[in-house]
């Protein structure tokens, strides 16, 4: 059994519980012991530091505090998520870095009886640790349905490798890590260039035309190159290309239907667990697909939701644009 | 060997020291005020043998030296204190002005009052206590000096030059005309380096082996040179002027006495291999081959990993068709022991791993090419006879972008400038556009185009209409983003003159990638007892004023070995090094610093911990007599062993205990009060 501190973040209970399931799941089998980091709190995701300095490092080293008092034989932190994992890597380096934030930092921390000292945690995210610590060996013994045949599109994100402040990945650029597990899993690993593109973020919210561009780009290149499913390891990835493939199709006048996965998911269904039991259903642009390649019985689809009202138009209204014939009947009308 | 050692002991006779302070201008006189050093010299260290103390503008000058010839045979000084700059700068000229006045130079101490002193102290009242305590360590050392003789030591006139690139064959050749004769050993099968491999060559646009081919020949029928091929360097031993080297012949499974070099044999061959040293990747030879038909030596070698007969036991093609029978399926390697005097190290350089940039996708994208590559496809006698042609073979790119700076100033691989890049960037520009018609594209950080007629040839590339655009590439993809793109490679680059992201689709990516040590440079630099930097480039003497010699004597290095440099530059470099060896030769024999270790046997309890630390391989254990024994030609008075030996049994000429725990103690005799610093 390997020990390690879980910080679990906020997207694990809500958006991405399909992620969270399917890590429970396929922890077992990879005698992965992962213990809760008690009392944690929200790292701040990817606004916050960009607002107030000092507070958002708080906030994240309050939870490095919480682990290193939960500390025993393991320093280990594992993050499943990108921007938690991201988040804890960086409060952990700067206070490093720059001893005077470190002070500062641990001086609002003393306010709840806290203390981190930087550096004394090893933060990892996920595939780290099952790429690096229990190793592919061992993963490769555990598969008992190969994913044969399936034509998986690795997508990393954005802020898994880069900046890598301890140096854990092969390449900021192209990391190869995910590529690998998927092939000892038995997937068909489609060379995928964008893997480490950004996937939006929070843009949907703020500039929607912007966000459907680089979605569009994701999807069509995963398409183009004939995936079967995207597999990622962030569940803000998920979240946008699952969620607004929808809208991106109606902006587009596109009809693009790529699902996207947790890679503990595919790793789930490869060690044979059954789909209920790693969230298999809770996306919104069905990965039956998947099921249905490899043969295994699916857990009854839910009908789909009744499409929505269209909203009532707030503005003015509008006049109908003129057709062909109406501007060609004008047009006479000016010649006599 | 004379004996360096007269038998004098400080007791003897009675000191009588001179102390020299230099102003160095402003170097030492604008921090240290020289004048009280001087007064407090000649007035405080009177009872510890000083007589005489002196200041001067500039001691290293003539009238400088004067001041101490001429108190030396005035006042009968017996001992010579120079506080000025490092010993490693101007002890040599003070030593000399001692031995002009009749002095054993070895009596004249330097203390350094600039490096160590003016130059890294800002507080004067601070900095003139701190240089009276150098020189009251320098007096009470320099008691304890005694008259030494250098070592004299006879050279061999023989040179071993060790790579067949176009430096070693600079090297090889001004040192055979001049008379004398050279071992030149080769790792491939020919001689020629990577200028072999060139089709042209900037500025001139001359043809690679037109003007190589010559050289090339000259040196294969050199009466003055043995030439070794395929043969790689095993073990030094000896010192300056009398190395023995042993040389590991590879077999080449050919007689290579009776092969005329008719080629029969590669043409009967039926094993296809794809050669990655002399084609880049891009081409074939045959398991037995010459690396190109201009070889020199114009003998095969057979490839035995990849030859059908070392595979299967059957095949023999090559020995069927062998009119004159010069196959030997049996040949072994043969060990060679050469004695030389002197060695060049002309090893050369490896191209960057582009591969290890994933993101240019060399490797993964077809159509991205290396350097090399490009080099083999523009040569008319490369695998597409000089067609600039895409990895299917036939399509001719219609727009080619050349990136620069792969894998050079770049943090994350190799900070320094490969220097050839450029230039050879505008190459590939010139000789892509003239064959293909092609837009070509250049992306660069700078044009760095120095040196005689380079700009000029930028000029004449930017006339031709090529493209430049500024800025470091971020990717090159194969992942349209819109139809203009689709089926290309899009470079994405931010153009930093105008300031905007742009990306620019073509069909043909050439990476001008850098240049790196040799993988195994630092192994060879341990063979040879030579130093190298962290990247692995060989370590010069000194790197403005002796870019040729090591820090080692006898071994001397050209080319791009010492670091990135164009085809002139080592040539230049190459005879330069020849010229120092013939320099040597010349003297017949030479001599050498008496500064050297020696082991006192009584003390020596053979526990063999110097054995190893030894940089120079100067060391050897008598395993009958259980004692360790220093070669003092080899040695050269690094003090490692000095300082490492449990018992004390080593010791340094010229750093002996009595005297380095005599400038202790007269450093702690200047008892520095923290007020009268801060006062």
């Amino acid at each position: 059994m390997s020990d390690y501190i879980l910080y679990p973040g906020c997207s694990m209970e809500a958006s991405a519980r399909a992620y969270y399931d399917s890590l429970k799941a396929i922890s077992k089998p990879l005698g992965l012991n992962l213990r809760e980091i008690e009392d944690w709190n929200c790292c701040g995701a990817t606004e916050y530091l960009s607002v107030s300095k000092t507070p958002a490092y708080a906030l994240i080293a309050r939870n490095l505090a919480l682990a290193s008092n939960q500390a025993n034989e393991t320093h280990s932190v594992v993050a499943p998520c990108s921007a938690c994992y991201l988040n804890l890597a960086k409060a952990d380096y700067y206070m490093r870095e720059q001893p005077k934030l470190g002070k500062t930092v641990n001086e609002a921390l003393a306010a709840g009886n806290l203390h981190y000292v930087p550096g004394s945690l090893d933060i990892r995210h996920l595939l780290d640790v099952i790429v690096y610590d229990i190793g592919l060996d061992s993963v490769e013994k555990k598969v008992v349905q190969p994913l044969t045949g399936l034509r998986v599109v690795p997508y990393l994100g954005c802020m898994v490798p880069r900046p890598d402040y301890d140096h854990h990945w092969s390449d900021h650029e192209f990391p190869v890590e995910l590529d690998f597990l998927l092939k000892v899993l038995g997937a068909d690993v489609v060379d995928y260039p964008l893997k480490t593109e950004c996937c939006g973020g929070h843009m949907p919210q703020i500039s929607p035309s912007t966000a459907f561009e680089m979605l569009r780009r994701l999807i069509s290149t995963a398409d183009e190159r004939d995936g079967d499913v995207m597999v990622t390891i962030c569940p803000m990835c998920q979240l946008n290309i699952d969620g607004y493939q929808g809208e991106m199709n109606q902006f587009f006048g596109t009809n693009y239907h790529m699902p996207i996965l947790f890679f503990t998911q595919l790793m789930g269904l490869a060690f044979g667990i059954e789909p209920k039991e790693l969230g298999f259903g809770l996306e919104l642009v069905s990965a039956r697909n998947v099921l249905d390649t490899l043969g295994v019985k699916a857990p009854p689809e839910t009908p789909p939701a009744p499409p929505r009202r269209p909203r009532k138009p707030e503005g003015l209204p509008m006049p109908t644009p003129l057709t062909k014939p109406q501007i060609e009947a004008l047009k006479k009308e000016v010649v006599k | 060997m004379t004996d360096n050692i007269e038998n004098t002991s400080p007791s003897d006779a009675q000191e009588k020291i001179g102390v020299y302070v230099c102003h160095c201008g402003t170097n030492i006189a604008g921090v240290v005020d020289v004048v009280q050093v001087a007064n407090w010299a000649a007035q405080s260290l009177k009872h510890r043998g000083v007589v005489i103390a002196r200041e001067y503008k500039f001691m290293c000058s003539s009238p400088g030296q004067d001041l101490i010839e001429k108190d030396i045979k005035e006042l009968g000084l017996n001992r010579v204190i120079v506080a000025a700059c490092s010993p490693h700068l101007h002890e040599k000229t003070f030593r000399t002005a001692c031995a002009n006045a009749g002095l054993n130079p070895y009596l004249c101490e330097m203390v350094s009052i600039r490096e160590q002193v003016s130059w890294v102290h800002t507080d004067k009242v601070a900095a003139t206590e701190k240089a009276k305590a150098a020189i009251s360590g320098g007096v009470e050392r320099v008691r304890h000096h005694v008259p030494l003789q250098p070592i004299i030591v006879p050279i061999n006139p023989a040179t071993l030059i060790v790579g067949g690139g176009i430096a070693g064959i600079q090297s090889a050749l001004e040192i055979a005309d001049a008379g004398f004769h050279v071992y030149l050993v080769e790792r491939e099968p020919s001689i020629g380096g990577h200028m072999a491999q060139f089709d042209k060559t900037f500025p001139t646009l001359d043809c690679s082996a037109c003007i190589l081919t010559p050289k090339m020949n000259s040196v294969g029928t050199h009466p003055n040179i043995t030439l070794l091929t395929w043969s790689e360097v095993e073990k030094v031993d000896g010192y300056v002027g009398n190395f023995s080297v042993t040389v590991r012949k590879k077999a080449r499974k050919v007689d290579e006495e009776l092969c005329t070099g008719c080629g029969i044999c590669q043409e009967k061959c039926p094993k296809k291999v794809i050669d990655n040293v002399f084609e880049a990747g891009l081409g074939y030879r045959k398991a037995i081959y010459t690396p190109s038909p201009q070889s020199v030596p114009n003998r095969p070698v057979i490839d035995v990993p990849n030859c059908t007969y070392y595979e299967k036991g059957t095949c023999k093609a090559c020995d069927i068709f062998c009119a004159p029978k010069a196959i030997r399926f049996d040949q072994e390697d043969q060990i060679l022991t050469l004695n030389v005097g002197n060695i060049i190290l002309a090893t050369g350089y490896e191209l960057f791993d582009a591969r290890r940039i994933p993101n240019y996708g060399y490797g993964r994208l077809p159509n991205v090419f290396t350097s090399l590559e490009i080099e083999r496809l523009t040569n008319a006698a490369g695998p597409t006879n000089g067609n600039v042609v895409m990895r299917d073979g036939k399509t001719t790119p219609k727009t080619v972008g050349i990136i620069h700076c792969v894998g050079s100033r770049d943090k994350n691989y190799n900070n320094y400038c490969s220097v050839i890049c450029c230039m050879q960037s505008l190459k590939f520009a010139h000789l892509v556009h003239e064959r293909t018609g092609a837009q070509v594209y250049n992306f660069y950080i700078d044009i760095r185009a120095a040196f005689k007629d380079y700009d000029e040839f930028y000029q004449r590339v930017l006339d031709e209409g090529t493209m430049f655009v500024r800025g470091k590439v971020a990717e090159v993809t194969d992942v349209p983003r819109n139809e203009n793109e689709r089926g290309k490679l899009i470079i994405q680059v931010e153009d930093t003159l105008v300031g905007k992201q742009r990306r620019i689709p073509v069909d043909m990516v050439i990476l001008s990638a850098g240049l790196e040590p040799r993988k195994d440079s630092k192994e060879v630099a341990k063979t040879f007892g030579i130093s190298c930097s962290v990247n692995g480039w060989f370590i010069e003497k000194h790197p403005k004023l002796d870019p040729i010699a090591t820090m080692t004597e006898g071994i001397f290095i050209a080319g791009c070995a010492q670091g990135p440099k164009d085809i002139p530059a080592s040539v230049a470099q190459g005879a330069a090094a020849a010229a120092r060896v013939l320099g040597r030769i010349e003297q017949k024999e030479m001599a050498l610093e008496p500064v050297r270790a020696s082991v006192i046997e009584e003390k020596c309890s053979g526990c063999r911990i110097c054995n190893g630390l030894c940089p120079f391989n100067a060391i050897t254990f008598h395993e009958d007599r259980m004692v360790t024994e220093i070669n003092p030609a080899l040695c050269q008075g690094c003090g490692t062993c000095v300082a490492a030996c449990p018992a004390g049994a080593i010791t340094g000429t010229g750093f002996s205990n009595d005297q380095i725990m005599a400038q202790i103690e007269g450093l702690l005799m200047m008892n520095i009060e923290p007020e009268a610093v801060t006062a």
